[in-house]
């Protein structure tokens, strides 16, 4: 599976991400700049984590109008995979990929710690090796990550079956104590209608290795690499 | 030279911040008058911030050599080669004053400032460590204070992105107006990659790159070279402002632009801005400099000379780069969308010459601002000193109920968790970091070989007041003992200097017994000092800090895999404690909490057997033996072992004895040097005392984990018998509760 990390100016996931492609999971994987508009041969873009711009507007304000998000439009209307962690769901919600918007942490901090994930959703390339209800553990870092959407989206997000990821306790449920930043229902990760572009706040990079003392992000990237059938196109179920 | 200049004068010298002997050595020197700009370059790099000028005979008895130095004092920063080809690039700076004036600009700076430092090296910085010192936290201002600073070092720190891996936080009435921002950097460079700060090979371009130059920090250098009264805040306007974005930016292009080959030499504009580099940088390389200012990207107008290299603007180098590769230079720097001027070139003869629009401004031999004068201040011993010292804490009531009083030192803010401060901060962007904050040290993998590099900070100002030489000895070895107890070799040492003005006897002898104290410690352990800082004038209204240097050590793990961390990790271990039995309530954390006293003497430390300690521990540990490894620090012995039960993710209880001492609070909380709390699992144990039998050290079993109390009987008497569960409570909300 080819994957690309894009990098913006601010960018700092970007050699995290392209460390587990090409040394844990030993895909092929190349550095994609903010200029370029041709994704040509990829098959999976990932939007890493870090601060586009400097975040300076709005996080992800600006790198959701640069020209690789055009030509990402262009990706996922031909079927690619995106993946959007951080930083990278935040440009994709200001980009319009995926609705709704992430705000500042409703206790006006920075949050960089452990959190438990439930896996609501498993029909997506990105989940479909997981079980509905199982929870992982990946670590969050931002300051701006409470999810927010009015109440026709989330009611959406809920028929569709989107919202993929949710806070939980180590024992998965759904609770107020588990919620890091104040996201709207607990969202912490949620997928566009196709399942193609899955936008998260949570760092998988981060947890792809027992050196790095846990491995449920590494889950995530094989859900992917089992998704892909020969013809280019990608299992969900 | 131009007339639109003022005329300079002794009055205008004196303003600036010079003597008037130093006002006559340069008129010396010169042989004239020098212009208002050239005063203003010695105004700044003649101040005790840029020249160490008190400091100096003082830091040439520290040892700087050693094996593995690849870089000693006198650099950006110093370097150590771990092996496999790397080298590791390292630093600790402070921005107490600009803190204390607007913290949260001041602190973020301060980071700012010491990531340039790392990676004009050509390293990349892969973690950052603060030892930061407040006053006490029934102030509001300390709070606002604390508030200010962690937010600026997680705003800059984390935008940047470099994981904050530790560090300490500690409270103490006598920092309420000076707090401490000491920040450490760590970098990871190949040795044979390595990118100095000079300006060889007259001809060659010199470039600046970076953020543009505007009106802020004008006299940082200055003001951090003088004490503060009640004005101190009318200052703010030298503190600078930090742009961490750009600083990321500045940093891909200046390791884009040093894999070319095309850089001959970098610095950065820190403290005196682009006076220091176009002196320094060819100070180092015999050369001069001619630099045109008008060239130099400005982000206001009609700056004068005298501001344009004065400025201390953040995210700014100088660079010299080879001649005929100045188009390299302008690509990378054009794609990362910073400014690459050239804005001269390096010169024969020894002389920075700094044009405006074609007419000389200032033209002085770079030695001369290079080669500050030096002092060699008096010192005396403070005469309360003894009386103090005098002090036994033995006459003291002893506390009714054991139990309460290591709840509440437990509790105290400076052993209390400071996760509220480090939740705040990226702990693992760049995915090295194996052992987060909340250990004795932090532990950091080097991708694609086996190792990992353990860093810890230390520096206990209480004890250093009461014994400057042997309380910077003993912040050196905990701070190497810290990084042992992670199985890690130390290798180097970087060391931040903070005391009051050196202008007083008092405080200067302060500085030279602990400057003895460290290069003792470093010599007995093998620790080459690699670089550092001093800062003095941490006074406010003649009310000065207590004595800290913070002692930052960076080791070596061959193996990354074997290491241990602080906390038990499960019942029926065995619980030994290492090193020699000498304890004392004097300085002691538990002395000042409970009964508001900074007095008596330290217990005494033998070099000798703390060398031993060390290597027994980093056996230990590398044979793969031990479970948990703590060292006894603040709060002696039962804190120690309460913080092994509580720190982990689960808390165990733990049932220990004690060798009965001269009185309980004593052998429960007396601090001494040289100690280590271990867990081994009970079919390691004889190998273990096998291991032990060899390393020639005092040690013995002391308990075992399990259960859910913290029971500790000194000799047969059981005085400790608390919940762990209810200890845990107390070491996570004796800081957070203040800042809530």
């Amino acid at each position: 599976m080819r994957f690309g990390v894009v990098v913006f100016p601010g960018t700092w996931s970007d050699c995290d991400f392209h460390y587990v492609v090409s040394e844990v999971l030993h895909q092929p994987v190349r550095y994609v700049w903010h200029r370029e508009r041709e994704l040509g041969q990829l098959d999976c873009v990932i939007l890493p984590g870090g601060f586009s711009y400097g975040d300076y507007l709005r996080a992800g304000a600006v790198a959701g109008r640069s020209p690789v998000v055009e030509a990402l439009r262009d990706f996922v209307g031909r079927g690619g995979l995106v993946l959007g962690s951080c930083n990278g769901f935040q440009i994709l919600c200001e980009a319009g990929l995926l609705p709704g918007v992430l705000t500042r942490n409703e206790c006006l901090q920075y949050r960089c710690q452990s959190t438990h994930l439930v896996v609501e959703n498993v029909d997506t390339p990105f989940t479909r090796g997981l079980r509905a209800g199982q929870v992982l553990t990946m670590p969050i870092s931002h300051g701006e990550g409470k999810y927010y959407a009015d109440a026709e989206t989330l009611a959406r997000l809920k028929q569709q079956n989107l919202i993929v990821f949710r806070y939980a306790s180590a024992d998965g449920k759904v609770t107020k104590a588990s919620n890091p930043n104040g996201s709207l229902d607990n969202i912490a990760g949620i997928v566009n209608p196709e399942g193609t572009v899955l936008g998260m706040m949570p760092h998988p990079e981060r947890a792809s290795e027992t050196a790095m003392g846990g491995t449920d992000g590494l889950l995530m990237f094989q859900s992917l690499l089992g998704s892909l059938v020969e013809d280019g196109t990608f299992l969900k179920r | 030279m131009t007339g639109a200049q003022p005329k300079v004068t002794l009055d205008l010298a004196l303003d600036a911040g010079l003597t008037a002997e130093e006002y006559d050595r340069i008129l010396s020197q010169l042989g004239r008058e020098p212009t208002y700009a050239e005063l203003g370059l010695f105004s700044a790099l003649w101040s005790e911030h840029c020249a160490y000028k008190h400091s100096r005979v003082f830091l040439a008895r520290l040892p700087q050599r050693g094996p593995h130095v690849l870089q000693g004092p006198g650099e950006n920063a110093g370097v150590i080669d771990i092996g496999d080809g790397w080298a590791v690039v390292f630093k600790i700076e402070s921005h107490n004053h600009p803190s204390f004036i607007e913290p949260f600009q001041g602190a973020a700076t301060g980071v700012g400032g010491i990531l340039r430092d790392i990676f004009t090296m050509g390293a990349r910085p892969i973690a950052i460590l603060d030892s930061l010192r407040f006053g006490e936290l029934d102030n509001p201002k300390t709070l606002r204070l604390v508030n200010g600073v962690v937010s600026g070092i997680s705003w800059y720190g984390n935008c940047f992105g470099c994981p904050t891996v530790g560090g300490e936080i500690a409270f103490a009435p006598e920092y309420a107006g000076n707090p401490l921002v000491n920040v450490m950097c760590v970098g990871l460079v190949r040795a044979d990659q390595i990118v100095r700060a000079r300006a060889d090979g007259p001809g060659n371009p010199v470039f600046y790159v970076g953020n543009k130059t505007g009106r802020d920090g004008i006299h940082g250098a200055t003001m951090a070279s003088a004490t503060f009264d009640e004005h101190a805040e009318e200052r703010r306007p030298t503190v600078q402002v930090g742009d961490p974005f750009t600083e990321k930016l500045l940093l891909e292009a200046c390791l884009e632009v040093m894999r070319t080959g095309a850089v001959v030499g970098i610095q950065d504009m820190g403290a005196a801005g682009l006076a220091c580099c176009t002196s320094e940088m060819p100070a180092r390389s015999g050369t001069g400099m001619d630099v045109e200012l008008s060239r130099v990207p400005q982000r206001e107008t009609g700056m004068t000379p005298y501001e344009i290299l004065l400025s201390e603007s953040q995210e700014r180098m100088l660079l010299v780069a080879a001649r005929g590769r100045e188009e390299e230079v302008r690509r990378i720097f054009a794609k990362w969308e910073l400014e690459a001027v050239e804005i001269g070139r390096v010169t024969e003869g020894g002389e920075l010459t700094a044009r405006l629009n074609g007419e000389v401004v200032a033209r002085v031999p770079v030695d001369l601002l290079a080669e500050a004068p030096t002092y060699r201040k008096p010192t005396t011993e403070p005469s309360e000193l003894a009386e103090r010292r005098a002090f036994d804490p033995l006459t003291l009531p002893e506390p009714s109920d054991y139990g309460d009083a290591l709840i509440d030192l437990l509790g105290s803010p400076t052993i209390a968790s400071k996760e509220w401060a480090f939740r705040q901060y990226d702990q693992q962007v760049g995915i090295n970091t194996v052992v987060l904050p909340g250990s004795d040290a932090a532990v950091l993998r080097v991708k694609g070989t086996r190792r990992a590099l353990a860093v810890s900070t230390d520096g206990n100002g209480r004890q250093v007041f009461l014994d400057p030489r042997q309380g910077a000895a003993m912040a050196v070895c905990e701070a190497a003992r810290n990084v042992c107890c992670s199985g890690a070799e130390p290798r180097g040492v970087t060391d931040c200097m903070n005391f009051g003005s050196p202008e007083r006897p008092e405080i200067l002898w302060q500085f030279s017994e602990a400057i003895e104290g460290i290069s003792l410690a470093c010599r007995a352990l093998e620790l080459p000092v690699v670089g550092g800082n001093v800062s003095f004038y941490n006074e406010t209204s003649g009310q000065a800090i207590l004595p800290t240097p913070i002692i930052g050590v960076v080791g070596v793990l061959d193996d990354a895999s074997r290491r241990a961390t602080q906390w038990f990790k499960g019942p029926g271990h065995r619980v030994a404690l290492l090193g020699p039995a000498s304890v004392s309530l004097g300085g002691s954390e538990y002395l000042w909490a409970r009964h508001r006293r900074l007095a008596g003497r330290l217990a005494s430390l033998d070099l000798e057997a703390e060398r031993r300690v060390q290597r027994a521990v980093r056996a230990a540990v590398s044979a793969g033996l031990v479970t948990a490894a703590h060292d006894c620090s603040e709060g002696g012995v039962a804190v120690a072992l309460a913080e092994s039960c509580v720190t982990g993710c689960a808390v165990m209880g733990c049932e220990a004895t004690l060798v009965t001492a001269d009185r309980t609070d004593l052998a429960l909380f007396g601090e001494g040097p040289s100690r280590v709390v271990i867990a081994v699992e009970a079919a390691r144990v004889r190998e273990f005392e096998g291991l032990m039998a060899e390393s020639a050290i005092s040690w013995r079993w002391i308990g075992t984990t399990g259960g859910e109390r913290l029971v500790i009987r000194v000799g047969p008497k059981v005085v400790v018998d608390v919940d762990a569960g209810q200890l845990g409570r107390a070491w996570r909300s004796g800081f957070e509760a203040h800042m809530a």
